[in-house]
């Protein structure tokens, strides 16, 4: 069975490794009570991983857009093409809605972000303390659906493996 | 005839006191803020609560004085939790010390607009010498004295125990201030 690209395989394991790793510290650092250094570094950490994952995403996106992945195999059903079409188009969005929607959160916060501590990245709206809780919100159960995504994506991709046997996991697998 | 003989002398004081009473500061078009680099981001903090005396007289700029006094639980850094969290002991000790104070010791002409500004900034019980550029200009009627002094935060104990390492919070603090007063 046809594979995806080098690239493409490149850059889901990439992604995937960070945005597992800045949901976990977005769980960890919301989860400290009070004000320490360390919960201070982890939400620059967090944010330097999102703004990463969009960077990324959007590399994907265009790769994505000139590269046509390869086809499912026969023995998958119309029905669950379209499901698994489906996933990957939410998953696509979310890649740049969860970090744009973190990004908005923290510059309402009036924190901006300053990437690796090293480049101060563009302040596109002021601090806003009536916007702030609503960003919050939107970032946190976008972040939410994300997850549960991302759990079901992992569930079907193990299906097809272990019951299904039909090689669509061999095609992403490094 | 006692009236007559303690007029001049009354009238003479309540000048001086005119002379020598502080401008007229305008709290609502004033600010004093602290700006400081977490993970190198800058932050800017606004004290609400502040009370500034300006003693000061354009033709006698050689005399003038001033006095800030900043109600350290005022800081506002965008977070209710956090203007909490600095207000505690390891930060500005708010319950044992709940004012920063600065007190000018010479204000010295530096040009048009211009003052070289030198004096005691006691934050945290700690007091140290200080000296800053200051500018003074006129918009719509009042005065307007602006400056920046910039500060060292672990001089005046700010950030105790593990926030002493500077690679989180930045040592470097500058303290922005915008004092307007009626002429």
């Amino acid at each position: 069975m046809q594979r995806y690209s080098r690239t493409a395989i490149l850059l889901h394991w990439l992604i995937a490794l960070l945005i597992i790793g800045a949901f976990t510290l977005g769980l960890i650092m919301t989860g400290i009570h009070g004000f320490s250094p360390t919960k201070l570094k982890y939400y620059s950490w967090h944010k330097w991983a999102g703004v990463t994952v969009l960077a990324l995403a959007a590399l994907r996106l265009l790769w994505r857009l000139f590269n046509a992945p390869p086809a499912y195999p026969a023995t998958m059903s119309p029905f669950q093409q379209r499901a698994a079409h489906g996933l990957h188009l939410a998953l696509y969005l979310l890649m740049f809605a969860v970090p744009i929607s973190g990004y908005f959160y923290t510059l309402a916060a009036g924190v901006p972000v300053v990437y690796l501590g090293l480049f101060p990245l563009p302040v596109l709206i002021d601090p806003d303390p009536a916007l702030k809780p609503v960003l919050q919100g939107v970032h946190y159960w976008l972040s939410m659906g994300m997850a549960a995504l991302v759990v079901l994506h992992t569930l079907a991709a193990l299906k097809h493996a272990i019951i299904d046997r039909d090689g669509v996991l061999r095609r992403m697998l490094p | 005839m006692k009236i007559s003989l303690f007029a001049p002398v009354a009238l003479l004081a309540v000048v001086i006191a005119a002379v020598a009473a502080p401008l007229k500061t305008d709290a609502a078009k004033s600010s004093v803020s602290a700006t400081f680099k977490q993970m190198n981001v800058p932050v800017e903090a606004k004290f609400k609560k502040f009370a500034a005396v300006i003693d000061y007289d354009a033709a006698k700029p050689d005399t003038a004085k001033a006095t800030v006094d900043i109600d350290t639980a005022s800081i506002d850094l965008g977070d209710p939790e956090y203007n909490h969290e600095v207000a505690k002991k390891e930060w500005f000790n708010a319950a044992q010390f709940p004012k920063a104070t600065f007190v000018s010791s010479s204000i010295k002409p530096a040009g048009a607009g211009k003052f070289n500004v030198a004096g005691k900034l006691t934050i945290k019980g700690k007091t140290a010498d200080v000296a800053f550029p200051m500018t003074v200009k006129t918009e719509a009627g009042k005065q307007v004295f602006e400056g920046t002094l910039p500060i060292k935060r672990l001089a005046y104990n700010i950030g105790e125990g593990e926030w002493k390492d500077t690679s989180t919070v930045a040592d470097d603090v500058l303290i922005k201030f915008r004092v307007t007063a009626a002429q």
